[in-house]
């Protein structure tokens, strides 16, 4: 056999199937120089050493797996940077569940299993707000559970999205285009309002939309947290409901959450080993789905906001390759005057930034960002992701509003 | 002329002749090896570091198997931080049939190495990377063992006794008078001096370069010199060693070694002219690849780093023998015995694995023309490293774990030695002497997680003398960039702190060469952009070409061009006649004359 013939014989037939990126590193070190954490915390080693290069000596042995892996927050701006498509924060996140010591962690459960936590609150929302604003439960959360009394919580709703949807479904089903809603926890349970947005933008443009039958937490807080076999049981449950959809009739999938649509899009196959092949192409950010339906003619009527507001491109967006789409969208608002905030990590990373271990180098890495909020005259702070949302009205002076509520502003 | 006196003196720096270091400076000889580059360079270093549990051998060679499997168990005690215990596969495939692997369990049990039959599921959980189409597979107790550390080790536990390590210093001639070999005569390549060592034994531990010694005496030797390729894939495949189970062939045996595997080998006959040339061939390239493939098919996607060659010292004993037949068993001579002439011992033969009973041979016999009666106890008492468990104590450093395991990996309890501990009433030489001692846990190179401290302490305490030298004490540029972030680094490092042992440019140039020498047979994919980018950051951004060598350069520079001619000289010059003066024989050298 030829050599050339030899490397492309068995390249599919190997035996096991773990991610061998890391074999395609350069070490060229562009990954460290994007490193939000790297730049805050000297003693974490930095994406290149945690990843490619820690991978390696793990599989000498576990023993060689590094504490700092831990201060990770998967904003996977390493990635982006990689020239060789090494997938970085993967091997950190799988490293860490891998190689680490695996036990129960009650604050991972509570924080990272989403959709259970807001079930549980449902009926007792209000009291729950108001005993996770008060100090002496903070106190207690942060002794006894290590999540960080300085934290603000995000507030649950009274009545679930889902519930309010009951009220408008059937009108959504007389537009003769229909489109599927994943609208994850974050809408169902906090921020219900943002999936009303929705439903008001796309019905203005004759496009209906539905729910899927049902749908689970995308993942990602899952296995930032140390829980895959949970995050892959979820996946096939929402794959099967989306390829459901499909079935029925719908367009597509659209997810009003940045870091929700890159997981079931773009990192459902790799990252949980859960092929999407079927989906794939239906599935879409909002603000990507909207830009091309703009740009096909297909834009509703809007009146000037006569507003000024400051861009904030979160981490996940910027690897899902999506923030043309969102300012392409932002630029068709009328009356909006647009700053470009810097490309910079607001810290958060998720379930990361509310450990009480991470809550110092969350603020020091939002802190650039949070400065240059400060100092300019915006209504209004602009992003596509609902904890960097939290994290800015948090940490700034300023509210922060979804780009979909912005369109729902300039609607007629 | 310089002239030095010792009880032996000790020619070739492998693990033989390091072995024999050891085990003389322990029987309190006093003892003095010669190298002519550094250790571990020649076959030593070129091998796949498999601790051979005999199985390989136990249908063909039983000797060697039993051999194989005591020495097995004893560096395992002795050598512990040069060696995992990771255990063997032997599968079998379709084409291979399940005929041999019944004879090979014979085998097995005849040597006493123990063996455990698996089916192909248990050997596919075991280890995953195996070829999925295996019918058979049996479980067998090889492990791995790293060379260059194991030379390192018994290098450093002889000097630490009392003995001496002149490398770069090349054996040019042997001192015969009354026919009786007197010393040797040798040459400091680095410096062009030559002098001589009198003692009262020689022993030429030059392996498959033994005849050249040798033949300083007028003796031969029907050496078979068969050389063998290597390939190094870019991380670490297998967790076992995984072998074929079918009479040894080629490309049959895939070893885990530290962060990387090593596929091979091949087997070449080649004439004792071309011992020197070491360039991997597209034709050994392939038929690597293709047999590895076999034992794991992911092989072919997987980065390679590079490829070697190494030349087995074997030594054959009938005439039509082909190298897989010849035995792997050890031979040694007393040339007072054999030849009538006293003075002269030569080891060769054998195998990494039985390094240490070659050592022991050969001391014995050296020590019976002394007149010296103490036992031999390399084979209990364990080397430097392997004399306490630091993985425990590591974790008290406060240091990432890949700095700290890296630290204790490599050199096992002498970790301690180079590692800046937290703690402040600790203190250590290397401490003493420096201004910043906090520098030194900072990672050199990345790969292979090398300090600022293990690279200092490789210099001072190890003899490393250049970037090669400290790559085979520590791992430098050995992982997948290839010394292309690291070589720098590692060369100012050395100016910075050094300059006075070592030649950084000089030593940063060789290295880099040299690299590049192992990754030219396998250059594509990955590996092939690695190179282009470390040409672009090394040459393009840092402009090494444009370097061209250190403060005294063009004297050194002037030295390096001559050395070949210097040792051609000297080699001629002490041939010629064993009976002229030292000094005469330098003056015709000076005037360079060929006899």
């Amino acid at each position: 056999m030829s050599l050339f013939a030899i490397l492309k014989s068995t390249e599919n037939k190997s035996g096991h199937s773990f991610d061998r990126s890391f074999d395609q590193c350069l070490k060229c070190t562009a990954c460290a120089s994007q490193c939000p954490v790297a730049a805050v915390r000297p003693d974490y080693p930095g994406p290149k050493q945690c990843g490619p290069d820690g991978e390696r000596l793990r599989l000498k042995s576990s023993e060689f797996l590094d504490e700092a892996l831990k201060y990770c927050t998967s904003c996977k701006r390493c990635e982006v940077a990689c020239p060789s498509d090494v997938r970085i924060s993967d091997i950190i996140a799988t490293a860490r569940s891998k190689y680490g010591n695996n036990s129960f962690k009650i604050r991972e459960f509570m924080l990272s299993h989403t959709d259970l936590m807001g079930t549980l609150t449902r009926g007792s929302a209000p009291l729950v707000n108001k005993m996770t604003a008060i100090k002496p439960v903070r106190l207690v959360m942060d002794k006894a559970l290590g999540i960080d009394r300085r934290r603000t919580f995000p507030a649950y709703a009274k009545t679930s999205f889902r519930r309010q949807y009951q009220n408008v479904a059937e009108q959504q089903a007389q537009f003769a285009r229909q489109i599927s809603y994943f609208h994850g926890c974050y809408v169902n349970y906090n921020d219900p309002e943002l999936g009303m947005d929705l439903i008001r933008v796309l019905n203005a443009m004759n496009i209906g939309v539905r729910l899927l039958n049902k749908e689970k937490c995308c993942g990602v807080p899952l296995v930032a947290n140390g829980f895959p076999d949970k995050a892959r049981a979820n996946a096939r449950l929402n794959l099967a409901n989306f390829e459901q959809a499909m079935a029925d009739g719908s367009e597509g999938i659209i997810s009003s959450s940045s870091s929700c649509a890159l997981m079931l899009k773009d990192e459902y196959p790799h990252a949980l080993g859960i092929d999407n092949s079927k989906v794939k192409s239906g599935i879409n950010f909002i603000t990507r789905f909207l830009a091309n339906e703009f740009a096909a003619g297909n834009k509703p009527e809007m009146t000037p906001v006569n507003l000024k507001v400051a861009y904030h491109s979160p981490c996940h967006l910027i690897k899902a390759g999506g923030v043309l789409h969102t300012l392409n969208l932002l630029w068709e608002i009328p009356g909006l005057e647009l700053q470009q905030l810097n490309s910079n990590c607001c810290g958060i990373a998720g379930t990361y930034g509310f450990k009480k271990e991470n809550y110092e180098t969350s603020q020091a890495i939002g802190s650039p960002l949070f400065r240059q909020i400060e100092e300019s005259d915006a209504d209004y702070v602009v992003t596509d992701c609902e904890t960097c949302k939290m994290q800015v009205e948090m940490s700034t002076s300023k509210q922060v509003l979804h780009p979909l509520t912005l369109l729902r502003m300039a609607l007629v | 002329m310089k002239r030095l006196e010792t009880d032996v003196v000790i020619i070739g720096g492998g693990a033989t002749g390091a072995g024999v270091f050891r085990d003389c400076c322990l029987r309190g000889m006093r003892t003095i090896l010669v190298e002519r580059n550094d250790i571990a360079t020649g076959t030593t270093g070129r091998n796949h570091g498999l601790l051979h549990s005999g199985a390989r051998y136990a249908v063909t060679d039983g000797h060697s198997a039993t051999e194989c499997i005591r020495e097995n168990r004893t560096l395992k005690h002795i050598a512990s931080h040069c060696i995992e215990n990771t255990d063997g596969l032997f599968i079998s495939l379709p084409e291979d049939g399940l005929e041999y692997q019944a004879k090979f369990i014979n085998g097995c049990a005849r040597a006493g190495i123990p063996t455990e039959i698996l089916t192909p599921e248990q050997a596919l959980r075991l280890e995953p990377v195996v070829n999925p189409s295996l019918i058979g597979a049996v479980r067998i107790p090889d492990g791995t063992i790293d060379p260059f550390r194991i030379t390192s080790s018994n290098i450093l536990d002889g000097r630490e006794h009392g003995g001496t390590l002149l490398t770069d210093t090349r054996a040019v001639g042997l001192i015969i008078q009354q026919g009786q070999v007197a010393g040797i005569h040798c040459l400091d390549v680095r410096t062009g001096e030559r002098y001589e060592i009198r003692a009262a034994q020689v022993i030429n531990a030059t392996g498959a370069w033994c005849h050249e010694i040798m033949e300083y005496a007028d003796l031969s030797v029907d050496m078979y010199h068969s050389r063998g390729a290597l390939l190094i894939m870019g991380h670490r495949m297998n967790g076992m060693v995984i072998n074929r189970c079918r009479k040894p062939g080629d490309s049959d045996i895939l070893v885990p070694g530290d962060t990387v595997s090593v596929i091979g080998t091949t087997s070449t006959h080649v004439g004792r002219n071309e011992l020197e040339n070491m360039e991997v061939t597209d034709e050994e390239v392939r038929v690597l690849l293709e047999e590895g493939c076999k034992l794991a098919p992911s092989m072919a996607s997987t980065r390679i780093l590079r490829a070697y060659c190494g030349v087995r010292p074997l030594v054959s004993t009938s005439s039509n023998g082909s190298d897989r037949t010849i035995s792997r068993g050890l031979v040694a001579i007393d040339h007072a015995d054999s030849d009538n002439l006293p003075g002269l011992i030569t080891i060769t033969g054998g195998k990494l694995m039985t390094y240490r009973l070659m050592a022991e041979v050969a001391t014995d016999m050296a020590a019976k023309h002394l007149g010296i009666s103490k036992a031999c106890t390399t084979a209990s008492v364990p080397l430097p490293g392997a004399q306490g468990d630091d993985r425990a104590n590591s974790q008290s450093w406060s240091l990432p774990n890949t700095v700290s395991g890296s630290a204790v990996y490599r050199h096992g309890d002498r970790a301690r030695n180079f590692i800046k501990e937290e703690d402040k009433n600790k203190q250590t030489d290397l401490d003493k002497q420096e201004s910043s001692p906090r520098w030194r846990n900072a990672v050199v190179c990345e790969c292979e997680v090398v300090t600022r401290g293990e690279i200092l302490y490789a210099v001072d305490k190890l003899n490393a003398r250049s970037l090669s030298d400290l790559r085979r004490r520590t791992r430098i540029g050995m992982g997948p960039c290839q010394g292309e972030m690291c070589a720098c680094r590692t060369a100012s490092l050395l100016a910075a702190t050094r300059s006075d042992v070592v030649s950084p440019l000089k030593a940063l140039h060789e290295f880099v060469d040299e690299r590049w020498k192992g990754v030219r047979p396998v250059l594509w994919g990955d590996g092939l952009r690695e190179a282009e980018f470390s040409y672009w950051v090394q040459e393009g951004l840092l402009g090494l070409g444009s370097l061209k060598s250190d403060q005294q350069n063009d004297q050194q520079n002037d030295q390096q061009n001559d050395s070949e001619a210097l040792i051609a000289n000297a080699v001629d010059a002490c041939a010629a006649d064993e009976t002229l003066s030292g000094q005469q024989a330098e003056q015709r050298a000076e005037q360079g004359e060929v006899v």
